[in-house]
């Protein structure tokens, strides 16, 4: 059972534990500073954080023993790399990290802005850019990869196949979803069935948004996704994908998506008005559940506020363990459920905005 | 030598931080050797591709530095450096 809940803010690194069915408050680490990922490596234990400083870049460090003490490492760099223009690349942000097998001790995936997926063998101590990636002919010769609400795409989900670590796929805002089998050697567009009602073409093989990426443990050919244009869903493994979103449209817009360790069906998303308004529907915050693979969803919103809400859930906000639930907002407000969705309860409030949700 | 001084922000992450006297014919080669007295300081003022950070300044005898792509202003014996974070918001 996990006791450990791991909000990353704009402000810091807040700590809850669960004592007694009662959620409070540990300690707050890295204060005042903009934490932009939480990653907890189960393998291990291994607490990981990204910092994204305004004025000294992006910083990743680590924890050994649940955040008493933490240790900086060198971050992903992208020197001698450039855009295809020759202007050089940078990193903007680390946006997602994943371990990369549990066969592959201390090997690490890390996805960043602006669009590079980068790889380290000795537990973040070294990083290498996945150059088969960031020079694939969608992003190099025919400028398909482009920034969403940022300058430059970013890789925001990272989804390892328990099944054969080889198996990597990662997802693009915007590009899309990318496949490869080999470990990172090749890469292959995972795209059809998903629309980019954006793009002259929707159907084009590569230039759509997945906001959030994840796999069934158990049985890994189902994966979800939440897009910009709709709830996706594939049960073979990213061959095709089926537009689940609600019937009448919605839910279908929204950043946030869980889905469930052992049922490849149930999965649960916040909904958002839309990409014009970032808001809750009817300014009312809800959570939608399926339990059918996307035929029918229904709502949730006992516990949570339901008027004049304008919070916004981000998409790594949104985490479940077994019959727990969290969520954070763009105000400041984490709730929790601890009956797999069906009722919630405010854990705090006035907190910054929450970037980035783990359990441990 | 140059006297280089820093904002009070960065000793949040190197304590020991301090005034010191730095060798360095440049900008760079004065950040460059301010790096192997606290190493890990370097990736806190410049980016990836050299560039310094955008929010960083560095003051040159009291003038911002012209060069921020290269960092190839060139430092005199005795000038002062001084190494700030710029203003942001947030």
């Amino acid at each position: 059972m996990q006791t450990k809940l791991l909000v990353g803010t704009s402000k810091g690194l807040v700590i809850f534990s669960n004592i007694n069915d009662a959620w409070k408050i540990d300690s707050i680490e890295f204060v005042g500073l903009p934490v932009s990922l939480v990653y907890v490596d189960d393998r291990a234990n291994t607490w990981w954080i990204a910092l994204s400083h305004r004025h000294w870049g992006e910083k990743l460090h680590y924890s050994e023993n649940e955040g008493r003490n933490w240790q900086e490492v060198v971050a992903p760099s992208y020197s001698n790399y450039s855009f295809k223009s020759d202007k050089p690349a940078s990193l903007k942000k680390i946006w997602s990290m994943q371990h990369a097998g549990i066969n592959r001790s201390g090997a690490l995936w890390v996805g960043t802005e602006p669009g590079g997926l980068f790889y380290s063998d000795d537990n973040g101590k070294n990083f290498h850019l996945i150059e088969s990636l960031w020079n694939h002919p969608s992003r190099l010769d025919s400028n398909q990869w482009f920034g969403a609400g940022k300058d430059s795409p970013f890789i925001h989900s990272i989804v390892l196949d328990p099944r054969d670590s080889n198996h990597v796929y990662v997802g693009v805002s915007c590009a899309g979803v990318f496949e490869t089998v080999d470990g990172g050697k090749n890469w292959h567009a995972k795209n059809n069935g998903l629309v980019a009602a954006y793009l002259p073409n929707p159907k084009a093989e590569v230039g759509h948004d997945p906001h959030r990426i994840l796999v069934c443990p158990t049985q890994p050919d189902t994966i979800w996704q939440q897009n910009h244009c709709g709830i996706f869903r594939t049960t073979n493994g990213g061959d095709v994908w089926e537009n689940v979103s609600g019937k009448g449209g919605f839910p279908k817009y929204g950043f946030a998506l869980v889905i469930d360790e052992n049922d490849p069906n149930a999965a649960w998303v916040i909904p958002a008005q839309s990409d014009e308004q970032r808001i809750p529907v009817d300014l009312r915050l809800a959570v939608c559940k399926t339990t059918d693979g996307g035929e029918n969803w229904s709502f949730t919103s006992q516990g949570l506020p339901q008027a004049n809400t304008f919070d916004l859930v981000l998409r790594h906000s949104f985490v479940k363990t077994e019959n727990t639930l969290a969520f954070g907002t763009n105000n400041g407000n984490l709730y929790l459920s601890d009956d797999n969705g069906n009722t919630w309860k405010t854990i705090s409030q006035n907190l910054a905005m929450v970037n980035y949700l783990a359990f441990s | 030598m140059a006297n280089v001084k820093f904002t009070s922000a960065l000793k949040r992450f190197f304590p020991t931080l301090a005034e010191t006297e730095i060798a360095g014919d440049t900008v760079k080669e004065t950040l460059c050797n301010i790096e192997k007295t606290y190493p890990g300081i370097l990736n806190y003022l410049i980016e990836d591709n050299g560039r310094l950070r955008k929010h960083v300044n560095i003051f040159l005898k009291g003038e911002l530095i012209k060069d921020r792509e290269t960092l190839n202003d060139a430092v005199n014996s005795r000038d002062e450096l001084l190494i700030f974070q710029a203003l942001s918001g947030g």
